[in-house]
């Protein structure tokens, strides 16, 4: 029987081979069990997965110096910072034409805050020269409106600059104003000729277009757009040829005179609006801090500051999260282990008891997860004070002094009492299902065999109640990793963790990337923390129950 | 076809509840006693006059910050007018997430004719902030100190004398306030202070001087923090917002007193959220007229001693709505109080909160 079956290939009744109508049902039912997981997985997916890696992402990202100074970013790559000398007149010019853009985009002050993280004062530099940047080159442009009255029109800069084809569809626009503008588009010879002068002109006119809703034939450019104009008609003095005319003409007029103009450094003008353009100190750390990922939240993270010579660690009296992280991990070690000490009694006697005592007992352990998290701090508050409960009741009975109350509250004890209290039913309620599950006739047969009771627990009990150890122990130690609250109320100075700075950055000072990095650090210690408990008790060896 | 009905009876209710939201404005402020006074003063009578509009108060104003970058990042704005104190209100229009304003065409001028520029005079120090109270941050101190020989602290140099007041003080886990008046008590002149504490110097001097009592602080982070510890006699003195500790004293009556000597002014006031649609800004600008005319910031001092950020406020201000005392004493403004106080440099802070931030949480671990 077996012989002839086994070459002749098994089908179904309907004449398939078998093989492959099992494989298809096999498969209708993965993907039947995966079209009923599919709505959690896009759940956790979309809200939580993607906003974490949007999160963590930003302790690189840097793109906030190039976006808002890209012209400056390019002239300042040439600089060298070791020369110790501010940098020329280019780069200040690139600046000149950033700067007023940003100014008017709002952006300046935002870019303000970024560096300051970097280096104190550069917050106001920005903001302060922001305020008065509208009028640096005025100079050019009275001269230049003193030349020839036309500068002053809006309509010639938008003649000089634009395409015939914009200029039609803008006068168009203009008759009837229905629907958006047509965006303004910069003509080739324009570009060719004047580039510096198209480039900004161009940003103004979508600025112009986009934010105010006007129109640019109808506005004044920007100040330092005259300055460009300046800038470009010297150094293509030919410039007209390039026109056609009444604007070449203009044109024309104009390169003849600039060599005559009287100028103004614009770097002077920076200097004279703050004092800090001239350091090189500031414009080395724009240099630095210029590309568009970066590296410097990680290393604040780790005590250490990126510099223009290098990496180097922080001034000694600034170095504060390496510690923290270390005072994290003890004190959630501590935390775990007091859990586990005071927790495995309670397991044992809660998975040994009568069902209705136990009941009643596991009531009791949950009655505080019930309770607000503040409430419980609180309440911890009012015990361990010094004019709290505890003291007050040790001076009655005359243990301690009324001059030497213990202080057990605003430190490392009182982070460590409170947050073992908190974290309780994590530990017992593991351990709690686990011990339940193992069977009293293994330790009567150790006494049987003449064990005495400790033997009979530690060679015998124990061992099968590790599953539950290491669940609860991960648990714990996870969680209290991330406490903040608790520790902030009763931690002071001496019991705070490292997720107070994490909350810090976050919410107060609004530095979001060094958050993420410091974030992020967290998650790599507890993954590496986890490995290694994987390699010593194995990761397969943890029950729930 | 019931399915359908359903569903039919179902969208009607959506709209209906979208249009009942129409109207909905969201005020965010700090909750608690502050928060009660504004909706007395500005918000139950704006009510009163325009019934039509719904106000949700949302209490989060301690993280407003960081919830309006979040929601402008996510691009969905839901608040419509947020209390927040001067230097958040500087970061948030240094962010472009509030709004800036005009004084004198969005907020009301006074009774006099006054434009609402020069009756808040130097109080609008950021353009998107619209100034609400004057509070200050200053001390308290236990009146019953056995430990004290019966003397009382009149100096704020006595906060860092232990040999003559020993005993427990609270601060602020921050560097603002605690840095200026360490150094005001090592010597440097009022003037000077933020010239000195520009320099590395001048901030070890400052630390130098916190040194001296750090092992008898306890450090609060929540403003009901120092009034709790105090009513406790956790600690003989503590610095907290000038409001808090007139509640521990005249409405909880408990042994404590005010030292204002160089009390430190802070502002607090409204900012509105940059992307409103047209609608909504509309309504809360007149909203905000109205709850920042000179009577109505007048009227927020009968239940809370705040001082109004109006000039023209000040003379209108009266008794406390339930305890019928003169509210004018009880003014950081003042002039019995503020014969001696500090002007925090909003400026200046700006720029050095991160790094003397960094250098204080250190200087508190050690």
């Amino acid at each position: 029987m077996s012989d002839t079956t086994s070459d002749q290939v098994l089908t179904t009744q309907d004449g398939k081979p078998l093989k492959a109508a099992l494989a298809r049902a096999l498969r209708r039912e993965k993907l039947r069990s995966f079209l009923l997981i599919a709505p959690l997985l896009i759940f956790v997916l979309i809200t939580f997965v993607a906003p974490i890696i949007d999160m963590l992402f930003r302790s690189v990202e840097n793109e906030i110096v190039s976006e808002t100074l890209p012209r400056t970013v390019v002239v300042l790559e040439e600089w060298d910072e070791a020369s110790g000398q501010a940098p020329g007149e280019d780069v200040y010019n690139a600046l000149l034409y950033d700067l007023i853009i940003a100014v008017e985009n709002k952006r300046h002050t935002q870019l303000g805050t970024r560096l300051n993280y970097e280096q104190t004062g550069l917050s106001s530099m920005f903001r302060r020269t922001g305020r008065r940047v509208d009028d640096f080159g005025e100079v050019y442009a009275d001269q230049l409106i003193d030349l020839n009255a036309a500068w002053k029109e809006p309509v010639t800069w938008a003649t000089m600059l634009a395409t015939p084809e914009w200029i039609s569809a803008q006068e168009t626009w203009a008759a009837n104003p229905s629907g958006p503008e047509p965006a303004f588009v910069v003509s080739e010879a324009a570009r060719n000729a004047l580039p510096t002068t198209a480039d900004l002109y161009g940003a103004f006119a979508r600025f112009i277009q986009t934010e105010d809703s006007d129109s640019p034939m109808e506005e004044d450019p920007w100040v330092p757009v005259y300055k460009a104009l300046y800038q470009d008609l010297i150094a293509n003095p030919d410039a007209a040829s390039a026109f056609s005319g009444e604007t070449a003409t203009l044109v024309g007029q104009a390169a003849a005179a600039a060599p005559n103009f009287e100028t103004v450094s614009i770097k002077e003008l920076f200097i004279d609006a703050d004092d800090d353009w001239g350091s090189a100190e500031n414009w080395a750390v724009i240099k630095t801090f210029a590309p568009k990922f970066t590296s410097g939240y990680f290393l604040s993270a780790a005590d250490a500051q990126l510099t223009p010579t290098g990496v180097e660690l922080k001034p000694e009296d600034e170095r504060i999260y390496l510690y923290l992280f270390y005072r994290t991990l003890l004190l959630s070690i501590m935390i775990t282990v007091s859990c586990l000490l005071l927790g495995y009694p309670i397991a044992f006697l809660l998975a040994a008891l009568p069902l209705r005592y136990s009941n009643l007992l596991l009531i009791l352990v949950l009655l505080p997860f019930w309770t607000s998290l503040l409430v419980r701090t609180s309440a911890w508050k009012v015990l361990l004070q010094q004019q709290g409960v505890i003291n007050d009741f040790l001076v009655w009975i005359g243990i301690i002094a009324d001059a030497n109350r213990l202080v057990m509250i605003n430190n490392q004890t009182g982070t460590i009492i409170a947050m073992t209290h908190i974290l309780l039913p994590f530990m017992i309620l593991p351990l709690y299902s686990v011990m339940k599950t193992i069977s009293p006739s293994y330790v009567r047969a150790a006494k049987s065999l003449g064990a005495n009771d400790w033997t009979a627990f530690w060679r015998v009990y124990f061992p099968q109640s590790i599953p539950g150890i290491g669940a609860g122990a991960i648990l714990v130690f996870i969680l209290s990793i991330g406490y903040y609250i608790t520790p902030e109320l009763v931690g002071g100075t001496s019991g705070i963790f490292i997720s107070n700075r994490i909350a810090f950055h976050i919410s107060s000072s609004l530095n979001w990337g060094l958050a993420a990095a410091l974030g992020t650090l967290l998650l790599v210690a507890v993954l590496l923390l986890f490995m290694v408990y994987d390699r010593i008790v194995g990761i397969d060896n943890v029950k729930l129950g | 076809m019931k399915l359908k009905t359903l569903f039919l009876a179902g969208t009607a209710l959506a709209m209906a509840g979208g249009a009942a939201t129409a109207e909905d404005m969201t005020l965010v402020s700090w909750g608690g006693a502050y928060q009660a006074s504004q909706k007395a003063a500005y918000a139950d009578p704006y009510v009163a006059m325009h019934p039509e509009v719904n106000v949700i108060w949302d209490e989060s104003s301690a993280e407003a910050v960081a919830k309006l970058r979040a929601m402008n990042e996510a691009g969905n704005i839901t608040w419509d007018l947020v209390d927040v104190v001067a230097s958040d209100a500087i970061r948030l229009c240094d962010e472009g997430l509030a709004m800036e304003i005009d004084p004198d065409t969005d907020l009301a001028a006074a009774p006099d004719g006054t434009s609402a520029s020069d009756d808040f005079g130097d109080l609008l120090v950021s353009e998107c902030f619209i100034p609400q109270i004057v509070y200050s941050t200053t001390f308290g101190y236990r009146t019953d100190v056995a430990d004290w020989g019966g003397k009382e602290p009149d100096d704020i140099c006595d906060v860092f004398d232990l040999e003559a007041f020993p005993g427990k003080r609270s601060l602020e886990k921050r560097p603002i306030n605690n840095m200026e008046w360490a150094l005001l008590c090592d010597g440097v002149a009022k003037e000077d202070v933020y010239d000195v504490l520009e320099t590395e110097e001048g901030q070890d001097r400052a630390f130098a001087k916190l040194d001296s009592i750090k092992d008898n602080v306890v450090w609060w982070s929540a403003g009901a923090e120092t009034p709790q510890l105090l009513a406790d006699s956790e600690v003989v003195i503590g610095s907290t917002y000038n409001g808090r500790l007139f509640a521990l004293i005249e409405e909880q009556k408990q042994p404590v007193k005010m030292l204002w000597d160089a009390q430190v002014f802070d502002l607090d006031g409204w900012i509105i959220p940059t992307g409103l649609s047209e609608e909504r800004l509309a309504r809360v600008k007149d909203f905000v007229k109205f709850a920042t005319d000179t009577q109505r910031l007048a009227d927020q001092a009968k239940y809370i001693s705040y001082g109004p950020a109006r000039k023209s406020s000040a003379p209108l201000v009266g008794q406390h709505a339930s305890l019928g005392i003169d509210m004018a004493p009880h003014m950081p403004t003042d002039p019995e109080n503020a014969k001696n106080t500090f002007l925090y440099n909003y400026e200046w802070w700006a720029d050095y909160r991160d790094d003397l931030d960094a250098k204080f949480q250190a200087w508190l671990a050690q």
